[in-house]
């Protein structure tokens, strides 16, 4: 194995605070993502995982604290202004590039629905990447075919079902090669029988070595996959640990209360 | 009459009382002789409508039928076009401007592109034609150079705004205004989620408006825009305050010189029915390219709907004569 050190999707989170009006949602989030590990972010409704993901692209911009990605600041320049440095919020362009290092996965998937299944799949990395059209077409069938869905290319999005509507999400996300792959609760608008489906092919994933951050309720899959766990409650994180850890052994008695409602 | 027994629709679990099976009777429609009477009445209707556009003489269909394609009046027909077309370009182009002002950032330019829209929606169409005609009196040249600064050309404002650049001015900048609401409500309509998808994909902030937001939202754009251009046809005859040869102001001078009233109105209306049927078909197909991936299945055509109706019709008016047949039987 190459030293895990020079490999990319390293995230690091500190101090982020982050207010809608006055409901603080994140309230001081410290957290590190090891380049190549899986992080699944428990909590209930409202415990601020989604928001905490959506900066993490910078979808959302952070009051306070900063959060980078291999070193490099997300959403902010460092520049030396007379004797002491400052920083300079990215410019929309440059913003742009670098959320093409991160894939997103929305809860109700988000695919364009004028485009096609392929169309929806290549469109980023044309036009946000500049790669030739040909190049990422092949790559967008093989991308489909790893999802289980080679045969749907062609089709509509709303010609298809839920699970297969949040895999082609997840092809679409994996074609702009990102450095660390982030999941919006993936399969919570998903019919029960469906879920297995998308999650399987998480997990695929989980174990290609991509660097991951997975927002979910899904305990199961938390103890399959999951490298690290993290609870989050009223916008802090109450507890970080391996699975076997937080899930069999909580530290917290609100992570026990948690835990005892949804297993 | 015999007694007909419906035939259930799934499951012939209950057996039959006496003899045939459910499944082997046949099954006779419902009739409805309120349907019938009411489209006897209105055939009826249809036919003296007809009859009296056939019979009375003072419709003078002699004489529609020899101005119809007259010279003045096709070239009038033309004027009328262009009119329409190049205010609907410009009404719209200069309307999405405003549109994307006013959901802009900026509080100036949400400003500006609300004033805008407030003046251009308040003054009466055929105030503002006149304005723009006598603009000339307010402006004797028009300089074009830097803003408080040196001129560097400078134009007789008569010979810029002729009655035709009037036409075109007044009416697109007032179509613009109306356009504006029709293009910001069709972008509104388009889900914040799409946004958020092409902005974590990091497509360039123009290609998210061009590939993603406008096609969704010409889905809510395309039917109030082409009612605006049908609109715009029509409203196109309010210019000939400025005695500008467009359809109506031809057809105008000629009852004038001729005094044959009636027969020159149906001409112009024959022509504007003949342009909106143009639009109209033009819009169903536009529609239809833009429905794709928002609905399962594409609706038919017209044609193949009314192949399939008359098919249908043919096949239940079949039925009903058997059954009848079976009846008197």
């Amino acid at each position: 194995m190459t030293a895990t050190t020079t490999r990319p999707g390293r995230v690091e989170v500190h101090g982020v605070h982050k207010s809608f009006g006055t409901l603080e949602v994140l309230q001081g989030i410290d957290l590190v993502v090891e380049p190549g590990s899986v992080t699944v972010v428990l909590g209930p409704s409202g415990s601020g995982k989604s928001t905490l993901l959506r900066s993490i692209n910078h979808l959302e911009k952070v009051d306070r604290g900063f959060i980078a990605l291999d070193g490099e600041l997300v959403g902010y320049r460092r520049r030396s202004h007379r004797g002491g440095d400052r920083l300079h919020e990215l410019q929309e362009k440059d913003l742009l590039r670098q959320r093409t290092r991160f894939g997103f996965v929305f809860q109700n998937f988000n695919l364009f629905p004028h485009l096609t299944a392929l169309e929806n799949v290549v469109e980023a990395p044309v036009s946000a990447q500049g790669r030739r059209r040909g190049e990422v077409e092949a790559e967008a069938r093989e991308l489909l075919a790893r999802v289980g869905l080679a045969d749907k290319a062609a089709v509509h999005p709303r010609q298809l079902s839920g699970g297969q509507q949040q895999r082609v999400a997840i092809a679409r996300a994996l074609a702009m090669r990102p450095a660390v792959l982030l999941f919006d609760e993936p399969t919570s608008a998903l019919d029960p029988e469906l879920v297995g489906e998308v999650l399987g092919v998480i997990e695929d994933l989980a174990r290609t070595g991509t660097t991951m951050i997975v927002v979910t309720h899904e305990i199961g899959f938390a103890r399959k996959a999951a490298d690290q766990v993290v609870f989050m409650d009223a916008g802090r994180i109450v507890e970080t640990g391996p699975p076997e850890q937080v899930l069999d052994a909580p530290r917290h008695e609100r992570t026990r209360a948690f835990l005892a409602k949804v297993l | 009459m015999t007694t007909v027994v419906p035939r259930p629709t799934a499951g012939t679990a209950a057996p039959p009382p006496t003899g045939t099976p459910y499944d082997q009777l046949r099954v006779v429609p419902a009739r409805n002789p309120g349907r019938w009477v009411a489209t006897a009445v209105v055939a009826v209707l249809l036919a003296m409508v007809v009859n009296s556009l056939v019979t009375n003489p003072r419709w003078e269909w002699d004489v529609v039928a020899a101005y119809l394609t007259e010279e003045s009046i096709v070239r009038g027909v033309w004027t009328t076009i262009q009119l329409t077309l190049i205010t609907a370009v410009l009404g719209f182009a200069l309307g999405t401007v405003l549109a994307l002002m006013r959901l802009s950032r900026s509080p100036l330019l949400q400003a500006v592109s609300w004033g805008y829209t407030w003046v251009f929606r308040s003054v009466p169409l055929i105030l503002q034609l006149l304005l723009w005609y006598n603009l000339a009196y307010l402006y004797q040249s028009l300089d074009f150079g830097l803003p408080f600064g040196p001129s560097f050309a400078s134009v007789d404002t008569l010979s810029l705004i002729d009655k035709f650049g009037a036409a075109v001015l007044g009416l697109g900048l007032h179509q613009a205004a109306y356009s504006a609401e029709i293009v910001r409500a069709g972008i509104l309509s388009v889900d914040q989620g799409q946004l958020e998808a092409a902005a974590s994909l990091g497509i360039p902030r123009r290609r998210q408006s061009t590939r993603i937001v406008l096609p969704q939202a010409m889905r809510a754009i395309v039917p109030t825009a082409v009612n605006e251009i049908i609109g715009l046809f029509k409203g196109t005859s309010i210019v000939y305050v400025l005695a500008l040869g467009e359809l109506f102001y031809t057809v105008s001078v000629i009852y004038g010189r001729t005094q044959r009233v009636l027969p020159m109105l149906v001409v112009a209306a024959v022509w504007y029915v003949v342009l909106t049927t143009v639009v109209t078909v033009i819009q169903y197909h536009v529609e239809r390219y833009y429905a794709r991936g928002a609905v399962r299945t594409l609706p038919p055509t017209p044609l193949q709907r009314l192949r399939a109706n008359l098919t249908a019709g043919l096949a239940r008016v079949s039925t009903v004569r058997n059954a009848d047949r079976e009846g008197t039987r």
